[in-house]
């Protein structure tokens, strides 16, 4: 009968609120009788949200809805601002194992000129599923290597900021470049090759060797950038011939573009602090496997940390068996600012149980929605936009049955730039059409 | 006379103690009991005499001298059975080199020491499928274990356990997605036709040996004298325990056309295929896999990771169920077996499967696929005492595994887990100061004082 009632409201959504509407409408919707959980103060019972030219017009109780609205009873239903997945692969890979389907790694080892703008597939199947589970939009990055760092380029590229909804990249976009994508120079004698499925040894001398080396570049490509937008500021400025790299890199160099480190060992996350730090660069960690033990420096120089799947093994042998559940409260308790994100295409939608992972072990709950909605935001320079549900900001938020980071709870309803979006995708699709195959 | 009623009497003495350890009585008390197969009992106890479950209700008395779990406030269910796992086995689960490599055993390569072993069974886990890789048509024999953390390997199987072995259809077996190193021959087959020709080769073969041991068997009974067996092809010999249905078939399969295709082929040789292992698009031909017998064995949502995963959905393990097929949800990873519960849950949610339905996918279920049914995946009078007791609901994000117990002995405990931390902590703080003074140490030693180069080395 709960399923019949479910499937019953998806095929009206689907009907009624047809697949990537954006801001074409400038249609007024009105939520009303749920219970909000704005992020920006406690939870308001019985309150309405009034959604207006993509933006959050008004919301608390009491409030009135304007006439012509379209209103959405919400009653007995919780609103809550849409997932943020802070680090992502949406639109740039399909099918892992098909290369033809994926755009995450260049050649070279640094193209800091390069976007995942420029790549972005806006058809990718992979972007209604993540939608289905409440995540409205993502931070899009280029590179490969898995949970943050350990292959690929030094500098993949910048990371896209987008709405999970839009007919065109131009569309979905939020911010085209919300930082520049570095994978810390890992001095890990032990790779693992996915080709072959064998790991591979190094003597220590030879990491290191290259480590140095390729440490010692980036030093050159920022220091050739500084360089770079002296002279472009010079009255020879005319003469200079454009580079595209060094001008991606002069945003950087000026601390108005952040760096998104990866890093996940110790030792690369104090490497890559220090030099984060020397160089003046507006550092944001991701990964960050073993940030818990760099903890005390990280708060200290105001570095946020945009988290690796909770659910994955620890790193040593020999740690906790639960180091990866502990570490977001860990940090979280220490004062970092943390988001989880999922470093993935086709399993962004599990955003919301990477977060609820966290929660036993000492996240606390409003924590932990939090490090996928609000906190994301503010560390990637949009808070002020989006992550919470306040007046002004985007209206991207999601209606659900439950705790959104409960399995069994469902999403209702979801606005993505204040329009109602659909959430039929792939997967729904063909379960209802094998659901249908004759017995 | 007296003397020797004497030593029995000692002999005795000695064997009583021993007696009495064995038969050991734990009481979980005040729990809310999953049974998965009698309903949820509220305030139950469960009363477990020598590893085996002695009783389960809500009025049962504890027998002097037996241990008592309190779990007030907690719930219990069967211990977590992964019907797909390649823990605790010691360097590669690929024997590639082969197209049909069923004379591989996993059985002779246990690692014990496999700290993925702990991980999973703080999990919840507490029986594991070992499995051979997919790079073979045919690949090697497994293992049933139980996750009996610090037992040596053979104290690790699954007694009783009825055999296996892993069978692999589409891209894998095709090595689609595998380079070989640089001057080797590529390595037959290299397409689903060539996969099913392979397999069905070998059971051709298994055929004919088998009807050799047969004639043998026959005429040696029958008192023939000077008669030579066949020689033993130990290739072969996992496949004749297939066609006696002896040994279960898992076979590794993505697409709704192979998975036809081998059901096919084991009907046209007689046998059965126990699961399917992914069968991501099992769901496609439920009808014809719940006909043949076939269990499915599948993964929570993990989807296009390759072609053959593009069509797999959330919804498969739920779409199964309702067309009969015994269903099971796998980790084929030591990370994910750590959560299978929680995968389990996300069939409520895509497909809209019952608590109980969604519970039987990690309990009942895979002991069904696996042959071990009538000894655990529920909580039943005299099954094995294989449980786990958590603090929330299991099917909630939220809940930890706080206990698990195998045989009715608890090998995990999570507060036990959290007391030793700081003893580990402090035993690697150690070793790692010890490492200092000792390299010091050597830099001291005169040169005349080392031991000459090879000294060591035996004639």
């Amino acid at each position: 009968m709960k399923r019949a009632t479910f499937l019953a409201s998806v095929a009206l959504l689907a009907g009624a609120l047809a697949a990537p509407a954006h801001a074409q409408k400038a249609v007024v919707y009105a939520l009303t009788g749920a219970k909000i959980y704005t992020l920006a103060g406690p939870p308001i019972e019985n309150g309405t949200v009034i959604i207006r030219d993509g933006k959050i017009a008004a919301v608390g109780t009491g409030i009135e809805v304007p006439a012509g609205a379209e209103v959405i009873d919400a009653k007995g239903l919780q609103v809550y601002p849409g997932l943020f997945d802070s680090y992502s692969r949406l639109g740039l890979t399909e099918i892992g194992q098909v290369s033809a389907t994926v755009d995450l790694n260049e050649l070279n080892q640094y193209n800091p000129h390069l976007n995942a703008y420029s790549a972005i597939h806006p058809a990718s199947e992979h972007i209604p599923v993540a939608r289905a589970n409440g995540i409205t939009h993502a931070v899009s990055a280029p590179g490969g290597g898995g949970f943050g760092g350990g292959g690929g380029a030094v500098i993949p590229g910048q990371a896209t900021l987008i709405n999970l909804s839009g007919w065109t990249v131009e569309e979905m976009d939020i911010r085209k470049s919300v930082g520049l994508v570095l994978n810390w120079p890992s001095m890990q004698t032990t790779t693992f090759d996915l080709s072959t499925f064998e790991t591979r040894q190094r003597p220590f001398a030879e990491v290191k060797k290259e480590y140095e080396e390729r440490v010692g570049k980036l030093e050159e490509w920022l220091d050739a950038a500084r360089q770079y937008a002296q002279a472009m500021v010079s009255p020879a400025a005319s003469t200079i011939e454009r580079d595209q790299k060094l001008e991606a890199l002069v945003p950087v160099v000026k601390g108005e573009l952040p760096v998104i480190v990866n890093a996940n060992q110790e030792r690369d996350i104090r490497n890559a602090l220090e030099f984060c730090q020397k160089q003046k660069l507006r550092m944001i960690l991701a990964g960050g496997g073993e940030a818990w033990k760099v903890k005390d420096e990280l708060k200290k120089a105001g570095v946020p940390v945009i988290l690796r799947p909770v659910q994955t093994l620890p790193m040593q042998e020999d740690d906790p068996y639960d180091r990866p559940n502990t570490t977001p409260g860990e940090l979280n308790q220490a004062g970092v600012k943390i988001a989880i994100a999922t470093f993935d295409s086709s399993d962004s939608r599990t955003l919301p149980y990477e977060a609820g992972n966290a929660v036993p072990f000492g996240l606390p709950w409003e924590e932990a929605i939090k490090a996928i909605t609000l906190y994301p935001a503010q560390i990637l320079g949009v808070g002020d936009q989006l992550g919470s549900i306040e007046v002004g900001k985007r209206a991207n938020l999601i209606v659900t049955d439950g705790d959104p980071l409960e399995f069994k709870t469902q999403v209702r309803y979801l606005f993505i730039g204040g329009q109602p979006t659909s959430m039929e995708n792939r997967h729904h699709q063909l379960y209802e059409k094998y659901r249908a195959r004759p017995k | 006379m007296k003397l020797r009623i004497l030593l029995s009497i000692a002999l005795l003495a000695v064997a009583l103690p021993v007696a009495a350890q064995q038969s050991t009585v734990t009481v979980i008390q005040n729990a809310t009991i999953l049974t998965v197969t009698q309903g949820t009992i509220e305030g139950g106890s469960i009363l477990i005499r020598d590893g085996k479950i002695a009783q389960v209700g809500k009025d049962i008395k504890v027998p002097a001298g037996a241990t008592v779990i309190d779990a007030t406030g907690m719930y219990v269910t069967p211990g977590i059975i992964d019907c797909h796992s390649h823990i605790a086995i010691d360097g590669g689960v690929n024997e590639g080199s082969v197209a049909v490599s069923s004379m591989a055993r996993i059985e002779d390569v246990i690692d014990p020491d496999d700290v993925d072993i702990y991980r999973d069974l703080a999990g919840g886990v507490t029986a594991a499928n070992l499995l051979h890789g997919s790079a073979n048509p045919i690949g090697g024999t497994n293992a049933v274990i139980k996750l009996r953390w610090g037992k040596d390997a053979r104290g690790l199987l699954f007694e009783g356990a009825p055999p296996g072995i892993k069978f692999a259809l589409g891209e894998n077996p095709k090595r689609s997605n595998f380079t070989p190193p640089p001057g080797t021959p590529r390595r037959y087959p290299n397409t689903r036709m060539g996969v099913m020709d392979v397999i069905r080769q070998a059971f051709i073969e298994a055929r004919e040996y088998k009807k050799q041991w047969d004639d043998y068997r026959k005429r040696s009974s029958a008192g023939e004298k000077n008669l030579l067996p066949p020689p033993r092809n130990l290739t072969l010999e996992p496949l004749v325990e297939i066609l006696e249905g002896k040994r279960l078939v898992h076979a590794h399969a993505y697409r709704a056309d192979e998975i036809l295709q081998l059901i096919r082929l084991a009907e046209e040789f007689g046998f059965k295929i126990a699961t399917f292992q992914h069968v991501l698009e099992g769901y496609k031909v439920a009808d014809e896999m719940a006909r043949h017998g076939a269990g499915g064995s599948t993964f929570s949502d993990w989807w296009a990771y390759k072609v053959e995963a593009y069509d797999a959905i959330p919804y498969n393990a739920a779409l199964m169920t309702e067309r009969g097929v015994v269903v099971s949800i796998n980790s084929d990873s030591a990370e994910e077996a750590r959560h299978l519960n929680q995968e389990a849950a996300k069939t409520m949610k895509f497909g809209g499967l019952s608590e109980t339905e969604a519970l039987k996918l990690v309990t009942l279920n895979p002991a069904k696929q696996l042959g071990i049914d009538k000894r655990v995946g529920s909580i039943e009078v005299g099954k094995d005492a294989d449980l786990v007791i958590y603090d929330k609901h299991p099917l909630s994000v939220y809940s930890v595994p706080q206990k698990v117990l195998i045989d009715g002995e608890v090998y995990f405990d999570r507060q036990k887990d959290i007391a030793h931390r700081a003893e580990i902590e402090k035993e690697r703080k150690e070793l790692k100061e010890k490492e200092k003074p000792k390299e010091q140490k050597k830099d001291e030693k005169k040169p005349d004082e080392k031991k000459p180069e090879g000294a060591e080395v035996m004639p």
